[in-house]
Order: structure tokens, then C-alpha cells, then sequence
């Protein structure tokens, strides 16, 4: 019989530390919808995502019960639409992310990712037309999130994209300013996008990726936390050790529910995602976590170098107790979704430029920042290619999710309700991007040699 | 298959004869049972097996959970795989 200890200890972290299984993420193909009738397209999408993902939603709430173990979102992944699309003769892409939107609330899961193009070496009509309808698109649906690949280290960086796509975040937050701007919370631009990441905003089911999968994305900042607790006199290996094997447990039981899942619902098992995926619920956060290693507050001099240690233990402990591991895997930085971020960004010691740096160490780059709502359209390319060139040199996956905060600016707050938090409105350079966005064009892909 | 009970709360008399006869009526079997008090506070682990019981999970989970409401004390069931997976390589 197992050890009494090992079980209340594992009742503790569920009950206490916050410890759940983040997201069950079913990936879809939906390749084999593509028509040249756009209604009849929506119509087999609807079709094919209702017949895939009718179970998906019972069949996690039944591992709940049997486990004891919550599973905080459901998710479905499908093609990036854009290649879904590119044969329908239509202009009208919305229509796609509302049959979207309508097909994910038919199975009842949170949230659906996918309305997606990969455009880091070029863009065809059908990725140009996603692009354009973008904001729209998640001003019209609740639970459809969007997702563009603007750079990679092998092909660059598509810096007409990325200009794009500062008008695109901009508008987005005009057409959502209602809601505080919750359009462009379900909007990230990827380098280095993969293609079976179970977290949204940025999941979708790539074209390597089979029939239908599960993927499975773990939490469990407050479980580390705690094991953290009086690490005073510990030496930074020592500290290592202690969230290695802290990340094996919470990885163990990601494996776990990711291959009942997949065994009910006679799905093959894709990834366990290696995250840290914290939660605006105290106790919960990433930057407390770095706290506990004896930072005064998130963001000052030694967070990136604790971040990175804190990164590298999680993959290292994680790995081991998964049978395979992809999507973005790391500790996650969202500021708004992270009780200690946000107060850190709101005494002042966590601002753009640090994060920036921190997610040279971490997954997965800027996100769910408020910036304020005035930003010219430009900034936002030009803060999207500073994070797009960490991703393509560094050969790593990073992404860009901000907020233009709606008649709102620097200190001011927006809400956005649930895992989403609420962010302060964080300061943005005032000198002007917009000669150097204007150019337009390719950054060539980095030298893979001479790496300095 | 295997399950853990897991019941804390305020020692009295008749905790273990009222879950094991909940369990009984339930048609499930008792495998181990390991109970100590700590500074009176009851704590009791069973493992029970469930392959052969007459309902399905979520209606044993609740008929222990209303029988912790009854008794003040908290009661849980899991499936024992999440303690083995977590803790033993």
C-alpha cells in the first residue's frame, strides 16, 4: 500500500496549492473540410468537430471525479483555418470563426484555437484575407482564439506581417473596447509557432499533426512554491533539485490524466506540455515563486537569472515523467493572469523591457500585457519584431499578446475576468517605431554558426 | 480496480462502521485500512477495491461525501493510480 504521507500530500497540493491538470486539449484535423462553397465548408467543419468532440467535455469531467483531480479547461485545437479556407472562393472568412464559435459551444469546452495563418516566409491570399478579418472575427465570436506565425530561425521574420498585425491588435482592441479590450487576449503572434502547444491562446492542430490527438497542459506554480518554503539557507543546485523533482510529480499526473483520456475517448495521446502555468488565485503565481528564491520583487536585478534556473528545472524534472513532451513547455509569464506580476507591474518593478528580457529564459514571451490605448499601431510591430528576433536567434518559440488598453493609460487597470485576471497598464517607449515597421520586407534568417 | 478513501476530521465513535457500511451496501470490498489520531484528529486511509461495485463512481464519491456531510468529516475516494503515479516511479 502506498504510503499515507505520499497520499495526503497529494490531497494537500490539489486542495492547498492549486494544483490541477490546466487544459485537456483535443487537436483536430480539418483538412479533409476544405470545399469551395464557403457554407458548405462551415457545414462540414460544424459537422466534423460535433462528431469528434461530442464526448470530450464528459469524459474529462469523469477523470475529475475518479481522480479527484480538477481539470480547469477543455480546449479543442483544429488546422490553421487559413489552409482550411484557401479553397473557398469567399471573402467572408468570419463566417469560419463563427461556425467555430458555434461548434465549440456545442461540445461545451472553453475555448477553441486555431483561427490561424503561418506566414513567417510569405503570405498566400487565403493567409492575407485570415489576417485582415482577425479582428473582426473575435469581436463577433466568445471562445475562438486566433493565432499568426510571423518569424522562424529558418526563414526570418515577415516584417509585413508584422506591420499588419499592429494594425490588426489595434483595431481588435477598437471593436472589443466594450469588454476591455478581451478581443486581443484570444490574438498572439508567434515566432517559432509549434504545432501541437495545448494552450490558448496560440494552440492549433498542426499540418504534421494526425486525424485528432490529446494533448495535455499541467499547473502547478503553488505546488513549487510551497516546496520552496524556507529555502533560505539552500544553495541554488540544491533549489534546483527541490523543483526538479516537484515538476515530476506535477508532469506524473499530466501523464496520467493525458493517457485516461486518451484511452476513453480512443484518441492517441500527443504531448504533455511542460508548463508552469500560474493563475490569478493567491498562491498561484510564477513571480511569487521567484520571490521565494529571495528577489524582493519580481523584476528586480537576479529575476532573469532565477527565472532561467526555475525554467530549466521544470523541463528537467518533467521530462522524465512524460512519455513524450512538446508544445511549449516552460514557465509561463502572463502578467494578468499572475497575481504576483501584477503587483509587481504595479509597484513599478516589472516593466516591459524586464519581461522582454525574461522571456529570452522562459516560455513563452509578452503576454497578456495591457499597454495603453494610444500606443501607435506601429510600437506594437515594432514591440512584435523585438520579440520575434528573440525567438528566431535564440531558436526558441516566443510570442507577443497585448492589450491596447481602450481611453485607458499607465496606471490605470483593465478586467477581463476569470483565468484571464486583470492587468495594470503597463509604460511603453514614446519615441516613435514607425520609420523602421514602414520598411517592410524579410529579416533574413541568423547564421546558425559563429552563435555569440 | 483500486480506489483510496481518505476520511479526516474529529475522532467518535463508530467512523469506521459507518463508512465500511456504506461501502458494503455499495458492494465494495475492503482491502487495507490504516487509521491513526492525531492530537483528535481521525485520519483513516483505505484501499477498497471498486471492480465489482453495484453504482457507478461519482454516485459512490457522493454517497461518501454526504455520509462526511452527515458525520462532520471530510471523506474522498480516488483512484489509486494518482498516488502510485505521483509518488513511485
Amino acid at each position: 500500500m502506498i504510503n499515507n504521507r505520499d497520499i495526503f500530500s497529494t490531497i494537500e497540493m490539489i486542495e492547498q496549492q492549486h494544483l490541477d491538470i490546466r487544459t485537456v486539449t483535443m487537436g483536430i484535423s480539418l483538412l479533409s473540410c476544405a470545399d469551395e462553397n464557403i457554407l458548405r465548408a462551415c457545414e462540414k467543419i460544424y459537422d466534423k468537430i460535433s462528431r469528434e468532440a461530442s464526448n470530450l467535455v464528459s469524459t474529462c469531467e469523469d477523470i475529475e471525479t475518479e481522480f479527484g483531480i480538477p481539470i480547469v479547461n477543455k480546449r479543442i485545437s483544429v488546422t490553421p483555418i487559413s489552409l482550411v479556407a484557401s479553397a473557398s472562393k469567399s471573402d467572408d472568412y468570419v463566417k469560419f470563426a463563427q461556425i467555430l464559435d458555434r461548434a465549440a459551444k456545442n461540445c461545451g469546452v472553453n475555448f477553441i484555437g486555431g483561427y490561424s495563418a503561418l506566414v513567417q516566409k510569405g503570405m498566400t491570399i487565403s493567409d492575407e484575407k485570415l489576417i485582415r478579418s482577425i479582428s473582426q472575427a473575435l469581436a463577433s465570436t466568445d471562445i475562438v482564439c486566433s493565432s499568426v506565425n510571423v518569424g522562424s530561425t529558418r526563414a526570418g521574420i515577415n516584417m509585413d506581417a508584422v506591420k499588419l498585425l499592429g494594425n490588426v491588435i489595434t483595431e481588435t482592441a477598437k471593436l472589443t473596447a466594450d469588454r476591455d479590450a478581451i478581443g486581443c487576449a484570444k490574438l498572439v503572434v508567434f515566432c517559432n509557432a509549434v504545432e501541437d502547444n495545448p494552450f490558448m491562446a496560440g494552440a492549433f492542430h498542426g499540418s504534421g499533426e494526425a486525424e485528432k490527438v490529446i494533448n495535455v497542459g499541467v499547473s502547478g506554480p503553488g505546488v513549487v512554491y510551497n516546496a520552496l518554503q524556507n529555502c533560505k539557507d539552500k544553495k541554488l543546485d540544491e533549489i534546483s533539485e527541490i523543483i526538479k523533482k516537484t515538476a515530476f510529480r506535477i508532469t506524473r499526473m499530466g501523464q496520467l490524466v493525458a493517457s485516461e483520456a486518451s484511452k476513453k475517448l480512443n484518441v492517441p495521446f500527443g504531448i504533455v506540455d511542460l508548463s508552469l502555468a500560474p493563475t490569478p488565485a493567491i498562491g498561484d503565481s510564477v513571480a511569487r515563486i521567484l520571490e521565494a528564491m529571495g528577489l524582493e520583487t519580481c523584476g528586480t536585478h537576479g529575476t532573469t537569472a532565477a527565472l532561467a534556473l526555475l525554467n530549466d528545472a521544470v523541463k528537467k524534472g518533467g521530462i522524465m515523467a512524460s512519455s513524450s513532451v512538446g508544445g511549449l513547455s516552460g514557465a509561463f509569464i502572463p502578467v494578468s493572469e499572475d497575481e504576483g506580476m501584477i503587483a509587481a507591474a504595479m509597484k513599478g518593478t516589472l516593466n516591459i523591457d524586464k519581461l522582454e528580457a525574461m522571456t529570452c529564459v522562459c516560455s513563452v514571451g509578452l503576454d497578456m500585457i495591457a499597454i495603453p490605448g494610444d500606443t501607435p499601431p506601429e510600437t506594437i510591430s515594432a514591440i512584435i519584431a523585438d520579440e520575434a528576433a528573440i525567438g528566431m536567434v535564440n531558436n526558441k518559440t516566443t510570442a507577443v499578446r497585448v492589450l491596447p488598453a481602450p481611453n485607458k493609460n499607465t496606471g490605470d487597470k483593465i478586467k477581463l475576468g476569470g483565468l484571464l485576471g486583470e492587468a495594470p497598464v503597463m509604460p511603453v517607449h514614446k519615441e516613435s517605431s514607425s520609420e523602421f515597421i514602414k520598411h517592410g520586407g524579410r529579416i533574413p534568417a541568423p547564421l546558425q554558426s559563429l552563435r555569440n | 480496480m483500486n480506489a483510496i478513501v481518505t476520511v479526516v476530521g474529529k475522532d467518535r465513535v463508530g467512523i469506521i462502521a459507518a463508512v465500511c457500511n456504506t461501502l458494503a451496501k455499495l458492494n465494495i470490498n475492503v482491502l487495507d485500512i490504516s487509521q491513526t489520531i492525531i492530537q483528535g484528529n481521525f485520519t483513516m486511509v483505505m484501499a477498497v477495491d471498486i471492480s465489482e461495485a453495484n453504482v457507478k463512481f461519482l454516485e459512490i464519491k457522493n454517497a461518501l461525501s454526504n455520509l462526511g456531510d452527515e458525520m462532520k468529516l471530510s471523506i474522498r475516494i480516488q483512484r489509486e493510480e494518482i498516488f502510485d503515479t505521483m509518488h513511485v516511479i
